[in-house]
């Protein structure tokens, strides 16, 4: 590893909270990958007539559990299967014994229900398992930020690197473009698409991805602009290297400093901006897991505060570790930043 | 009036200036000379306790019977632009550009507790040489010129009467007819008021000039003290014998007379639109290159001299059509005026150019072997990754480089190091005719001598062609064949180097090479 970046390394591990924020948060994105092993309506594993089923990787008709059941999908919170399953094997079920869209049929009293031992932090207004929306919800949402902000970071440096790079016509025309594209009004163009196509993720994510890219030009196209005159860029064009690789290898370094400081600002703006939406309504279709529509629930529940809490908690708290993390980060990009002795 | 005893400046353990002591009487000018890391200029900042975050001064600095390293902050403030004023290196950055030079020469009053009336600013200005001082209180400091931006710092640091003035390198960014002019304010300043005078350089000829003793600093440590005569006639020290020759001396091969014409350039022109207003109107044309004709045959330098802005970078980069301009171009026998870039591409490994920083003009994130090639990549593709590697280590050889330096960053070598990678970037391509953009004046002396060395092996071993781009006569005295003197973008003067230096025709060269060799023992 090169000096520089131990010496990042080493100012990113001096920055306390940052870097146990950093721990932290990777444990519960790892926990959260595995969301089907944690929490799921289906067993991880049964034993059935001296046979193994996977039903959390594959699919099983229930007709595979005895020739009088009906080919249909097996439903393994059905009495009659699981009564069947255990006389003649066992089930071996995940810690959450529900998935996000599971619907509890027996609570003890209507949804939503306060916390119990048998769903911790209580059930939504449709008896869903809380904790169980709330792993899946976390993942999505990362899941969701970091897309985003990878697509459009791309795109951004990409954009900023043109304009600044030639300079000129090609800047003023660009910059007159994103001027006009950024005041479109994103909520009514979302409205207006969502009601001709129910927005999935993917579609959710190339809309934003159209308007959020605009973010990083501004600060990459400075550095190109002040990086196109430097002498060593002017070394390489006489030595007849080409437009593209100058950008590459000579500007874009440097100028991926700026970039990196501003990422975790950019990732908590889309899980920000995914988690609006969806208490909008206008998110992802009805159903998903989203914690934009735990908050939402909380706001029609007035009267169940474990969802407006959880909600609430785990929003805030994943915001407060991923800006943690970006403090960290841009300590430990920033040149002048001195290491304690 | 200063005497500093026993003064240490420290970085952590690393000792930058050890053990200094010297004093200073009212009237007498002391300089301080040493190359580049010697610890002069630290010596100087810690006599006003304006040292560096993370230094720290030892020893016993007495200005005027205080002893500066104990001051108190009240002390210090009194003794900061008033006992004792400083004038920097870099006059464009020492002013506030916000600020117009009336109200901060002002400012610099108004903080002793002298009230600053307009005549009192006026006056000071115009005792330190401008003619129209009263109208020019208002002007910003981008309107003046670098010489009178230097004055004004020296109005600055004389508006309380100091009793010791400290001068860092004050002439260095200054073109050198200027250079004397400040020199001999500062000398009739000193006399008038009885100034003790502490000069920091680098420029043996400024010292000569002007100061009445000399320190000389080697590694943070004074190895030679005296009169400035006896120290320049008789050195005590082998360092001092060394910065004394090193004087970049010898004079260039003879150019064989069939050597056949590698680049020429007819009338070419350069200009810049000067735009004004809303709509961006081009308003003016300035011309920094004005229908200027060069021929360079192989084997040949071409001096290209003059101050600064009278455009010989610009034709520099006009040449390698870098730049855009008009006129016609020639390289190798066939014109390339009108190729366009992509046609033009295939020939820059004939026609290379170095660059005058060291610092700027190297990738900070590639390593050596990287940016040396680069070029390689570019012009040869198929060359794997040994051969290239090869290749890599036989030009830094030639440039007098160990191997071993392949893969290490740029910010690990000196200055001097740097523009040898710099140099092995150009030659590892094998071009015949290099830009070389004032390659030398970053550098400290001794290590300008050796890369005028350098390059003038590789030229007689390759037979290349030089355009050697200067504003310092003494390099382009030790390097030139001919030589072609620009004012404000027009030739005024071309010839052979020997016969330009020895009976300069036009008022302006005689002018340039007074200024230059005032003093200088090579002024034969």
């Amino acid at each position: 590893m090169s000096p520089l970046s131990q010496r990042r390394l080493a100012l990113f591990r001096a920055h306390g909270r940052g870097y146990w924020s950093l721990i932290i948060f990777a444990f519960l994105f790892l926990i959260c990958l595995f969301a089907e092993f944690i929490a799921n309506d289906r067993p991880l594993l049964v034993r059935y007539q001296g046979h193994f089923f996977y039903p959390v990787l594959f699919d099983y008709s229930e007709d595979a559990f005895g020739d009088d059941l009906l080919p249909t999908e097996a439903d393994f919170t059905d009495p009659e299967l699981t009564e069947r399953i255990n006389s003649h094997g066992w089930m071996l079920w995940p810690a959450i014994p529900f998935s996000y869209d599971t619907v509890i049929k027996d609570l003890p009293s209507p949804a939503p229900s306060p916390p119990s031992w048998r769903n911790l932090l209580g059930t939504d207004d449709q008896a869903r398992d809380v904790l169980a929306r709330v792993i899946y919800g976390f993942r999505i949402s990362v899941l969701f930020g970091f897309t985003l902000t990878a697509v459009s970071s791309v795109v951004g440096v990409a954009a900023g690197a043109v304009q600044g790079f030639y300079g000129g016509l090609t800047d003023l025309l660009f910059q007159r473009f994103i001027e006009i594209w950024s005041g479109m009004p994103q909520l009514y163009m979302l409205i207006i698409l969502g009601s001709i196509i129910t927005p999935g993720f993917w579609v959710l994510l190339l809309f934003l991805l159209a308007f959020s890219w605009m973010a990083l030009t501004g600060v990459v196209r400075a550095e190109f602009l002040r990086g196109r005159n430097l002498d060593y860029v002017r070394a390489a064009r006489a030595l007849g290297v080409r437009d593209g690789a100058i950008m590459g290898r000579h500007i874009l370094p440097n100028a991926l400093v700026a970039v990196l400081s501003f990422l975790p600002f950019t990732l908590s703006g889309s899980v920000t901006v995914l988690a609006s939406l969806d208490f909008l309504g206008f998110g992802l279709p009805p159903g998903s897991p989203s914690l934009g529509e735990l908050v939402s629930q909380g706001k029609d529940n007035l009267q169940s505060p474990w969802l407006a809490i959880t909600g609430f908690v785990v929003l805030g708290g994943l915001l407060t570790l991923l800006i943690f993390i970006g403090e960290a980060v841009r300590d430990a990009f920033d040149p002048r930043k001195q290491l304690a002795p | 009036m200063l005497a500093i005893e026993g003064l240490s400046v420290a970085f952590g353990p690393k000792r930058v200036v050890d053990g200094a002591s010297f004093s200073l009487e009212p009237g007498e000018t002391l300089a301080l000379v040493g190359e580049s890391g010697s610890g002069k200029s630290l010596t100087a900042l810690s006599i006003l306790r304006l040292l560096p975050p993370g230094a720290s001064a030892s020893g016993h600095i007495r200005l005027d019977g205080v002893d500066m390293l104990e001051a108190s902050p009240a002390e210090l403030r009194r003794a900061r632009g008033g006992r004792a004023g400083m004038v920097f290196q870099e006059p464009m950055t020492s002013l506030n550009p916000l600020h117009r030079i009336g109200r901060q020469v002002g400012e610099a009053m108004a903080l002793h507790g002298n009230r600053p009336s307009r005549e009192a600013v006026a006056a000071l200005l115009d005792r330190v040489g401008f003619s129209d001082a009263g109208s020019r209180l208002d002007a910003f400091p981008h309107q003046l010129s670098g010489g009178q931006r230097q004055r004004v710092m020296i109005a600055m640091a004389l508006a309380n009467d100091p009793k010791l003035l400290i001068a860092d390198e004050p002439t260095t960014a200054l073109d050198v007819t200027i250079q004397a002019g400040i020199l001999d304010l500062l000398a009739a300043e000193k006399a008038s008021r009885g100034l003790a005078l502490l000069l920091i350089s680098h420029d043996l000829n400024v010292v000569r000039r002007v100061a009445d003793r000399v320190c000389v600093m080697k590694d943070g440590q004074i190895v030679e003290t005296g009169p400035v005569e006896s120290v320049f006639s008789s050195p005590r020290h082998a360092y001092t014998r060394m910065l004394i020759d090193a004087e970049p001396s010898g004079r260039p091969a003879p150019v064989p007379a069939a050597a056949p014409v590698v680049a020429e350039a007819r009338d070419v022109s350069v200009s810049f639109a000067v735009r004004r207003g809303l709509l961006r109107r081009k308003i003016a044309e300035l011309r920094a290159v004005d229908g200027v004709s060069l021929r360079i045959r192989e084997g040949e330098t071409l001096g290209l001299v003059g101050e600064s802005g009278s455009g010989k970078s610009t034709m520099g980069l006009a040449m390698l059509r870098l730049q855009a301009c008009t006129g016609r171009l020639f390289f190798a026998g066939s014109e390339i005026t009108a190729l366009p870039q992509s046609q033009v591409r295939p020939l820059r490994h004939r026609m290379q150019v170095v660059f005058q920083d060291p610092f700027g003009s190297l990738s900070p994130r590639m390593s050596v072997a990287e940016i040396v090639g680069e070029g390689l990549r570019v012009h040869e593709p198929g060359l794997d990754r040994r051969a290239r590697a090869l290749q890599v280590e036989a030009a830094l050889r030639e440039v007098g480089l160990a191997p071993d330096t392949l893969h290490r960053y740029p910010h690990e070598f000196s200055g001097g190091q740097r523009q040898r990678i710099a140099v092995a970037r150009a030659m590892v391509l094998k071009p015949r005719l290099v830009v070389l953009d004032e390659p030398t004046s970053a550098l400290d002396r001794s290590v300008q001598a050796q890369l005028v060395d350098l390059l003038r092996t590789l030229q007689l071993r390759h037979r290349l062609a030089y355009l050697f781009i200067s504003h310092d006569l003494a390099v382009v005295r030790a390097l030139a064949h001919r030589v072609a003197v620009l004012q404000a973008g027009r030739i005024v003067e071309e010839g052979p180097a020997d016969a330009l230096f020895a009976r300069p025709q036009t008022p302006y060269a005689a002018a340039l090479m007074a200024a230059a060799f005032a003093g200088s023992p090579l002024a034969a």
